[in-house]
């Protein structure tokens, strides 16, 4: 443990990994509370507003905690990867300040009054500040994928000196990996919140809550988790088709390719062995991957061996098979449970799966992003800059020192978050006015 | 020593003043940084001398700020970023260990502030203790770097105890600040302990202000230069001066308001609360101009300049013009929401 890139890399990508966990959760969670507030406008039912009190809280828990780690994240680029600014800063940077100066101020200022301020400004203010602490969100979420999609797939630029430089801010602004990205990001974003809600109105169920608001946050939940699976597995399909055009070294790695084949396989279990260069251990569906990759089943898939510089097969062949294991996992749970709402009542098994998948959401998301961020290597941003290029020449022990502390930090605020949340399920909501008993069946109409 | 000198030669138009922009922008959001989180870390900082009754109070005064304070950092440090790419990895790299022990700092307190809150009363005192020494150490690490930057990174044991005793002077600052926030915002017998602690904290800060003055110009022979040399020397004497009387304007308000408040005079108490925050921001202004023409034109002491760090004009202007557009706005909503949580803090509840 003493190269300073290594550790420098292992820093950052806990940095993010800790960071991306809030924001997945308060970009949707967002606007599930905009939802809530204005069934309960539209609506007058008390229930609403007790799913809008209960699951407040545990948006400010999670928006402090993506404010504390996206602060830590704004120092990374200088203290680990200076070379990373001095060479593509002049894209990077306005895209960052625009990320500032538009979004986080919004959300950080109307924030207070969409948390504290319910009692001091109007209904309709207090909506529209709700409004546009999501806005804002959505819009930051916007800035940084457009930041990392140009750096996987970059146009728009021309180097000079070594330096880009950026001729077509158009081109940056709709780089060709930003609309398949950002729309996986969201909609992954919005099935974490889904099963977390679900989650954790299952839980209360179990417990005997009668709060008015479990019911339908479970209903809520499962299903918009049900409608937005096959969403996010269709676009899955078809950023992966647009990561074929652009990274195909990384989709070699994905499917677990190491020779250039016509008919290829989809290869749903292998261990992937670096020194022989060769899959151990595999099973496999002959030409499936072919066929949906490039639409016939004997078209030619290039493997990892045909490339002159790419990632390591083994992490980003895992953490894809760890996405889209959850991903279909998701799939069958959230359309049984569907399926049972709709005849009236979940069993109990089922609830208890639902409370095993709260936190689903975060693992297909971190293996997505290490899928996205391993298979770019040996690159930081696609043909311009490696990330050896990039590494800060701080001394090895320093970022061994600060890693260790950020590392615990870490674990202790996971821990806490997600206990913290689970006392407040078990608190429940206090009792709200005028609720009557309504049977789980049409409780949505 | 003319600072103009310091122009790289053939530098002209956009590649001139847009760093001169940028700087000032830059400047002007550390500032609002330092006054609006110092208020909110020193209210921290006092954190443990309050009765744990009294502390949900002074956490319901920063409440509906601290988060928006803080992302004057996020702009002042993204500034340096995306503005002086060349000079954010240098003084970034230099400053890892403050950096990360600051961030350590921020990230405890940022986040104890929700969960004491939110967990079983039995845990909530050590999360007030997060909140407490997060602020604290916050505090120190930010005024460790200021000492670091102006020493060009001396290392030295003496570069060092100077940086180490910028730390508790910046932190002894926002302990002033904090207090006179609370002043400004809480009554009763919190506010009668927010007038002993500003008491308290204003001596450490005018010695804090006083010694970085003396030393500053000590350990830096081109500060030296720019202070002690004819005329300037007459031109920049209003800064010491007025610190001064804004020392003393404080302590006059902090003594009125103690009368007021033994004499239970309520209509007092309420006109002059006001008085004490108003001096401590002014302090911190003076202070920063003063430091600002020691270090200006350089982001590193005598090695990087704004000119030389600077990033391509053409990605400035992009940043200038949505700066313009946007800043205003910024500071519109600001206010607006400084206005809806005007007056006395009251308990904090969601909804
Ligand atoms: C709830 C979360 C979630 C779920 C269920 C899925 N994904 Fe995903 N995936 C993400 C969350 C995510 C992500 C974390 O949001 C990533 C990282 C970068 C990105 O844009 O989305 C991602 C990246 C990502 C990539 C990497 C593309 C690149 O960066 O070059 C591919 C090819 C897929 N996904 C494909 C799929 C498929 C075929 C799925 C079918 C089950 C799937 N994803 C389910
Ligand atoms: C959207 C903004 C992002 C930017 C600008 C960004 C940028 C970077 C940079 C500069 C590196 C270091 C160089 C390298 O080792 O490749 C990196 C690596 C990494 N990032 Fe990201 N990243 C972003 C988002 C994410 C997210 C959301 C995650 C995961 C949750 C993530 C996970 C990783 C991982 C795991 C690595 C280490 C890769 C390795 O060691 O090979 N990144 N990214
Ligand atoms: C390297 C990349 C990143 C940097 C430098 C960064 C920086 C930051 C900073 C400084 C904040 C705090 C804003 C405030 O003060 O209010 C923040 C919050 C946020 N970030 Fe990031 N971030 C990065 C990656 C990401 C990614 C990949 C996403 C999502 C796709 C994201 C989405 C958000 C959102 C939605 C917030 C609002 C706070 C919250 O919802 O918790 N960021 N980020």
């Amino acid at each position: 443990m003493d190269d300073p890139l290594l550790l420098a890399r292992i820093q950052f990508a806990a940095n993010i990994t800790f960071h991306i966990l809030f924001p997945t959760l308060s970009i949707a969670l967002g606007w599930a509370l905009l939802f809530f507030r204005v069934r309960y406008t539209r609506t007058r039912d008390e229930r609403w507003m007790s799913l809008y009190r209960f699951w407040v809280k545990i948006f400010a828990l999670c928006f402090a905690l993506g404010v504390v780690s996206g602060i830590t994240m704004s120092f990374q680029f200088g203290t680990n990867w200076p070379g990373f600014m001095t060479t593509v800063g002049n894209i990077a940077g306005p895209l960052l300040a625009y990320e500032v100066l538009t979004a986080f101020f919004l959300e950080a200022t109307f924030l207070s009054i969409m948390l504290f301020g319910m009692n001091r400004v109007s209904e309709r203010v207090h909506t529209l500040a709700t409004a546009l602490v999501c806005f804002g969100t959505t819009l930051s979420a916007f800035w940084i994928l457009v930041l990392n999609s140009w750096m996987q797939t970059p146009v728009g630029f021309e180097m000079r000196d070594g330096v880009a430089h950026a001729t077509d801010w158009l081109a940056i602004l709709s780089n060709p990996s930003l609309p398949y990205r950002l729309l996986h990001m969201l909609i992954a974003s919005a099935l974490t919140v889904a099963f977390l809600i679900a989650g954790l109105s299952a839980y209360r169920l179990l417990r005997r809550d009668a709060g008015g608001d479990v019911k339908l946050g479970l209903k809520v939940g499962v299903y918009a988790a049900a409608v937005l699976i096959p969403i996010q597995i269709a676009v899955g399909d078809l950023h992966g088709l647009n990561t074929l055009h652009h990274q195909p070294a990384k989709v070699a790695a994905m499917e677990g390719l190491w020779d250039s084949t016509a008919g290829a396989p989809a290869v749903l279990f292998a261990v992937p062995d670096e020194a022989a260069r060769r899959n151990r251990f595999e099973i496999a569906i002959p030409k499936l991957a072919s066929l949906y990759l490039v639409h016939d089943a004997n078209g030619v898939v290039k493997g990892l061996k045909d490339f002159e510089q790419h990632p390591r097969m083994t992490p980003v062949f895992w953490a894809f098979r760890v996405m889209v294991g959850v991903g279909l996992l998701m799939f069958a749970v959230s359309w049984l449970a569907a399926w049972w709402l709709r005849r009236g009542a979940v069993p109990r098994w089922l609830l208890k799966g639902l409370v095993a998948m709260s936190f689903s959401g975060w693992f297909a998301v971190v293996a997505g992003w290490y899928v996205t961020e391993i298979g770019r290597q040996p690159w930081l941003v696609t043909g311009v800059l490696t990330a050896a290029d990039a590494a800060s020449s701080v001394p090895a022990p320093m970022i061994a020192m600060s890693l260790a502390m950020y590392l615990s930090l870490y674990v202790v605020l996971t821990v806490a978050f997600v206990s913290a949340i689970f006392h407040l399920a078990r608190k429940g909501t206090p009792p709200a006015h005028g609720e009557a008993a309504v049977p789980l069946a049409g409780a949505l109409s | 020593m003319n600072p103009l000198e310091v122009v790289p030669a053939g530098l002209d138009g956009a590649a001139f003043w847009l760093p001169l922009v940028f700087v000032c922008l830059m400047g002007l959001s550390m500032l609002l940084y330092v006054i609006l989180d110092g208020y909110d870390l020193g209210v921290g900082i006092w954190l443990h001398q309050a009765e744990p009754a009294q502390r949900d109070r002074m956490i319901a005064s920063i409440g509906p700020f601290w988060d928006a304070n803080e992302t004057w950092l996020v702009l002042g440090v993204g500034l340096l970023l995306v503005a002086f790419p060349l000079a954010h990895g240098v003084i970034l790299g230099a400053l890892y260990l403050p950096v990360a022990l600051m961030l350590a700092g921020l990230i405890l307190r940022g986040v104890a502030f929700d969960f004491r809150a939110k967990v079983k009363p039995e845990k909530k005192a050590r999360w007030d203790l997060a909140f407490h020494a997060g602020s604290l150490l916050a505090s120190l690490a930010q005024g460790t770097m200021l000492g670091q930057l102006i020493t060009g990174f001396d290392a030295s044991p003496a570069g060092l105890l100077f940086s180490v005793f910028i730390g508790l002077g910046l932190a002894a600052g926002y302990a002033l600040l904090g207090a006179s926030w609370l002043i400004l915002k809480t009554e009763g017998a919190l506010q009668l302990r927010a007038l002993r602690w500003a008491r308290l904290s204003a001596w450490g800060t005018g010695a804090g202000i006083a010694a970085v003055s003396i030393a500053t110009p000590m350990v830096s022979p081109a500060i030296f230069a720019k202070w002690f040399s004819l005329p300037q020397f007459f031109a920049l004497l209003p800064i010491p001066l007025a610190s001064l009387a804004m020392f003393v304007l404080l302590q006059v308000f902090l003594s009125r308001l103690k009368v007021d408040a033994g004499s239970g005079n309520a209509n007092g108490l309420r006109r002059w609360a006001w008085g004490p925050f108003a001096c401590s921001v002014s302090l911190f202004v003076l202070a920063f101009f003063g430091l600002a023409y020691s270090l200006f034109p350089y982001l590193v002491p005598d090695r990087i300049t704004i000119w030389n760090a600077a990033a391509a004009p053409e990605s400035l202007m992009v940043m200038l013009a949505g700066a313009l557009l946007v800043l205003p706005a910024i500071l519109g909503y600001t206010a607006f929401a400084y206005r809806v949580f005007r007056g006395k803090a009251s308990d904090l509840h969601y909804g």
